[in-house]
């Protein structure tokens, strides 16, 4: 047992192995001050909610409360292994400014009442609307860190019970584009691949995947390939210096916005190449043709004009990717939050398609999810989708859905695609959608061009509902406040991106008055009186396992198929990949491995959508198109973003994720490790561009774009010559603006447009055209971590890099103290 | 031969559809999906005219191949015009009757392209045929936009 600073190293200590090789187990543990493991009074069993990895853990229990966390050894996603956000920020649940009453607003001002008097306002609200106005008038954003029983219970009773089309999770800002991409190639969501394609891979290829900091855990198994017999070889696509980048065989750092050319542009050279396997390709798949048309526009040297790459590193990359015997290919925001999001990761998935390599060890795609329960909202419908991965299109699945849920198909709204959030935004602001229920998540910090999304906010014929566990800037300008439980509160299920379940143990009580998700939601359908066409309940469950229970007869002979899962089979052990049935009662590591796919016309998710203009694609053209449902390659060519730099606005502004925060800093803000590791907002740009606007580390720094403007300390970093980036973390809700900003703003979203992938409705946080300028200088380095892409790019004092403070020593076993994998 | 009339036709029809999509694209520039695609979809359309352009001289038609401009004035008054009424929902009614305009100018435009394709084949015109192949699949698209737009907007505006 050894003790180390995990905010000084994020990954811990490497544990090497080889190629085909187990992944050691290595357990980590984090208990609070003076609590030993001995004192502990019990372990709850849980999964990491601050990510998407799926980390399963164990909660430490002491005297009803929450004492710490440790790696779970036995389970497939970590053997035993956590992030730093895991390790410290379980405390955020005792925080002192936890809601624990609801709150309505009077005379103006939030005012604390009791459930029944803030759920009587939401009833009263919600029946007037639907007398006056019907379902349009009502709308549901979610997020995607609920649990799957939550969000099957909000999909049913909204889309089967108010019945309106506007229903979204906040993993529309995440992972909407890994979903849309699966669509499109694979006719149905469901990942290809799986974790222990790390374990066999001889070429990993990250596209815009900054996994070291977004899936901790998912690096350091790369990091122990690395430091084994026969590493990997490692492409990076980013335009900033990750530690990905530092470990790549090649890294390509494009201009923001130009993935798709990039992409064409390696396909150009595998195509011309002959890397292809033609056998898989006629018996697996349709399109091949267009993307052989499409991709000879784009030999390397157009290409390295467009992209800024030098066309020698576009070959290198190529010929690996082309020589690779088991490729891995993964995705993430550097591709779905830029401009041609699902154009460019369809295009990753046609790489590994076109060589055949899917459903082989080794041989995976991961399409990432940005958050823990991303996959749920997606698989339940709480996105907007119909439950199940079920097809709105499809008269026939709407039809069965209506069986599941004993309705009328006409009462489940199928009659165009769903309401995006973006869309919802434009519909609040017309004055057409009159209420939104806002369910953890925090809009008015993580949406696009924020001045206009509070003035849509604050509008006071818009009846806003929050549901949380702080008072967030979005709760602020709430009508009504209802205070959840959250993880290690209350009990449920989750799904990570390779499609292992989680059980989520409640371990202790909730604070105050505070309820579960789960039970505000069938408060809510109960007291709607919402009932099926035999005049029963329309929500039939009341607690998480009758939930769970309900939602696993959704799923029957769906992709998702969950019916063989139990709370008990999940209980001890490890998680289990979906599908799992009476076929495959282990669960399915490998899907599509007999290239098979879940796109037959009858069956698919989708007909897909055009990849330029978002157009549906009709049934007919579909069938017609694939009529055995084989993979689809689709093709795409490349147009440029819809704000390009100018004069006025020299330089590309991308914003993005960061190691030690998460999301709008709700919880990780509340961790003294965490927070004190990233404390404040940074802004970095390169050596050369420092020098040419004359500044230096640690300057006051304003960041503007024709939305808005920032103020940060500037971090000298690695990334791309004419390209800023600003964490997305920091809003207002620790400051003196309470819900926006004063005077200067901290929040990068108040300089992004107001624009989205037309395909798969993800807003464009990545392609800005923006300008820089020096306020005032500093008494010191900027507060932007020195661990990771904010590393800095020259001398630097020793004593400002990154280390935890007194408490953030954890424990780190390799031998099996958690127990046997 | 009254080929060259095909060409001038198609000619005007692309030029009448590109500035139908930036008049759109302005008058709604609140809806951003709308506004951004349609200024994505207007190029293909001022592409289509450069290159009909080119090819019409071989017919002994000359044509303009810059494609029809834009009034700088009136482009900044639209889109003022469509900040200043975008929280009203009468907006939402002339979004519909745009995009209904727009997907049936597509319709014309798809209709020349058919034409156009006919006559090469009679002329064996390899060059012209290619052309049509090029650009009708994009007229194909930006018809299937206006009319995937329409439906998808059309409930929330009508029954709100």
């Amino acid at each position: 047992m050894a003790r180390i600073d995990r905010i000084a190293e994020p990954w811990g200590t490497r544990t090497p192995y080889a190629s085909g090789g187990e992944w050691p187990v290595r357990v980590d543990t984090h208990l609070a001050e003076g609590v030993a493991a001995e004192d502990v009074d019990r372990w709850v069993q849980t999964a990491s909610l601050l990510h998407s990895n799926g980390d399963a853990m164990d909660i430490a229990v002491k005297d009803n409360r929450i004492v710490g966390v440790r790696g779970r050894a036995s389970d497939r996603v970590n053997h035993g292994r956590l992030g730093p956000k895991d390790l410290y920020g379980w405390q955020a649940n005792a925080s002192p400014d936890r809601l624990t009453k609801p709150l309505i607003r009077e005379g103006g001002k939030l005012v604390e009442t009791d459930w029944d008097t803030a759920m009587q306002r939401i009833l009263d609200r919600s029946k007037a609307l639907l007398a006056e106005q019907g379902p349009s008038a009502l709308g549901f954003y979610t997020t995607g860190q609920l649990f799957s029983e939550e969000y099957y219970t909000l999909g049913t009773l909204a889309h089967g019970g108010i019945g309106t089309n506007h229903v979204d999770g906040n993993t529309r800002l995440c992972t909407a584009t890994a979903g849309e991409a699966l669509k499109e190639s694979f006719g149905c969501d469901g990942q290809p691949g799986s974790y222990t394609d790390v374990d066999y891979a001889d070429v990993i290829a990250l596209y815009g995947h900054n996994v070291a900091e977004t899936q901790t855990v998912l690096w350091t198994r790369m990091l122990d390939r690395l430091a084994g017999p026969n590493p990997p070889k490692i492409i990076c696509v980013d335009p900033r210096m990750t530690p990905v980048a530092k470990a790549a065989t090649v890294h390509l750092a494009p201009r923001p916005g130009t993935n798709v050319a990039l992409m064409n542009g390696i396909l150009h050279e595998i195509i011309t190449n002959g890397w292809v396997d033609q056998e898989y390709i006629q018996a697996h798949t349709v399109g091949f043709s267009e993307l052989e048309k499409e991709a000879k526009n784009y030999p390397p040297a157009l290409v390295a004009q467009i992209c800024g790459v030098p066309a020698e590193q576009i070959q290198e990359a190529a010929g690996i990717i082309g020589h690779a015997e088991r490729l891995l290919s993964t995705v993430l925001q550097g591709f779905y939050q830029s401009n041609q999001a699902t154009a460019a990761a369809v295009q990753v998935n046609n790489v590994n398609i076109i060589r055949g390599m899917l459903g082989k060890p080794g041989c995976g795609i991961l399409q990432m999810n940005g958050q823990p329960t991303a996959e749920n909202t997606r698989e339940c419908g709480a996105d907007g989708d119909l439950a199940a991965f079920r097809n709105w299109s499809n008269d026939a699945h709407v039809q069965d859905l209506a069986r599941v849920w004993n309705i009328d198909p006409m009462a489940i709204p199928h009659y165009s695609p769903p309401t995006h959030v973006m869309q919802m935004m434009r519909y609040a602001e017309d004055g057409s959608i009159r209420m939104l229920w806002v369910s953890g998540t925090n809009p008015a910090v993580s949406l696009p061009e924020l001045a206009r999304i509070r003035s849509i906010l604050e509008q006071d014929r818009l009846f806003l509902v929050v549901q949380d566990i702080f008072l967030s800037e979005t709760a602020q300008l709430a009508d009504v406040v209802l205070p959840a439980a959250t993880w290690g509160e209350k009990t449920g299920t989750f799904t990570n991106v390779d499609r292992t379940v989680h059980l989520s143990e409640k371990a202790v009580d909730p604070p105050g008055e505070a309820k579960p998700d789960l039970e505000i939601f069938i408060d809510y359908a109960h007291r709607m009186g919402l009932q099926d066409k035999d005049g029963q309940p329309l929500i039939k469950w009341h607690d998480p396992e009758s939930a769970f229970e309900a939602w696993k007869e959704c799923t029957r002979g769906r992709p998702c198929d969950y019916t063989g899962i139990t709370y008990d089979k999940l209980r001890g052990g490890s998680g289990i990949q979906w599908p799992c049935n009476e076929e495959n009662p282990d669960g399915t590591e490998r899907i599509y491995a007999d290239g098979k796919f879940w796109a037959h016309p009858e069956y698919c998710e989708t007909y897909g959508r055009d990849l330029i203009t978002g157009a549906p694609v009709e049934p007919k053209e579909y069938k017609a198109l694939n009529p055995e449902g084989k993979a689809i390659i689709k093709a795409a060519e490349y147009m440029p973003p819809h704000e390009l730099p100018s004069q006025d606005f020299p330089l590309q502004l991308i914003t993005g994720r960061t190691l030690y925060q998460f999301h709008t800093r709700t919880k990780t803000g509340r961790a003294p490790e965490l927070q004190a590791a990233a404390p404040d907002v940074w802004v970095e740009l390169s050596a050369d561009d420092a020098g040419a606007y004359g500044i230096a580390e640690g300057d006051l720094a304003e960041v503007e774009t024709p939305r808005g403007s920032v103020r940060a300390k500037v971090r000298i970093s690695g990334i791309r010559n004419g390209v800023l980036f600003l964490p997305f973390h920091y809003g207002y809700w620790d400051t003196d603006g309470g819900h926006q900003p004063d005077g200067a703003g901290r929040a990068a979203n108040e300089l992004t447009i107001t624009g989205w992938d037309a395909a798969s409705k993800q807003p464009i946080f990545k392609t800005a055209a923006a300008r820089i300028t020096r306020v005032a200088g500093g008494d010191g380095p900027s507060p932007a971590p020195t661990t990771t892409a904010s590393a800095p790019a020259g001398d630097f004092p020793d004593d400002a890099r990154t280390r935890g403070i007194a408490t953030a020593l954890a424990d780190e076993a390799t031998e099996t103290a958690g127990g046997e994998r | 031969m009254k080929f060259g009339l095909v060409l001038e036709e198609m000619h005007r029809s692309e030029n009448d559809l590109a500035h139908h999509l930036l008049v759109i694209s302005e008058r709604h520039k609140v809806d951003h999906e709308i506004y951004h695609l349609a200024r994505d979809l207007a190029r293909w359309s001022q592409q289509h005219v450069r290159e009909i352009a080119d090819i019409a001289g071989n017919y002994g038609q000359d044509l303009d191949p810059e494609p029809r401009g834009e009034m700088g004035l009136m482009e900044t008054v639209r889109e003022k015009g469509s900040e200043m009424v975008g929280r009203r929902p009468e907006t939402g009614m002339l979004l519909l009757r745009d995009l209904r305009e727009l997907y049936l100018k597509a319709c014309g435009v798809s209709a020349d392209w058919e034409l156009l394709a006919q006559a090469a084949q009679g002329m064996k015109d390899k060059n012209l045929l290619a052309l049509a192949e090029r650009c009708h699949p994009q007229t194909i698209r930006q018809m299937k936009w206006a009319n995937g737009k329409l439906k998808e907007s059309a409930t929330q505006v009508l029954v709100s």
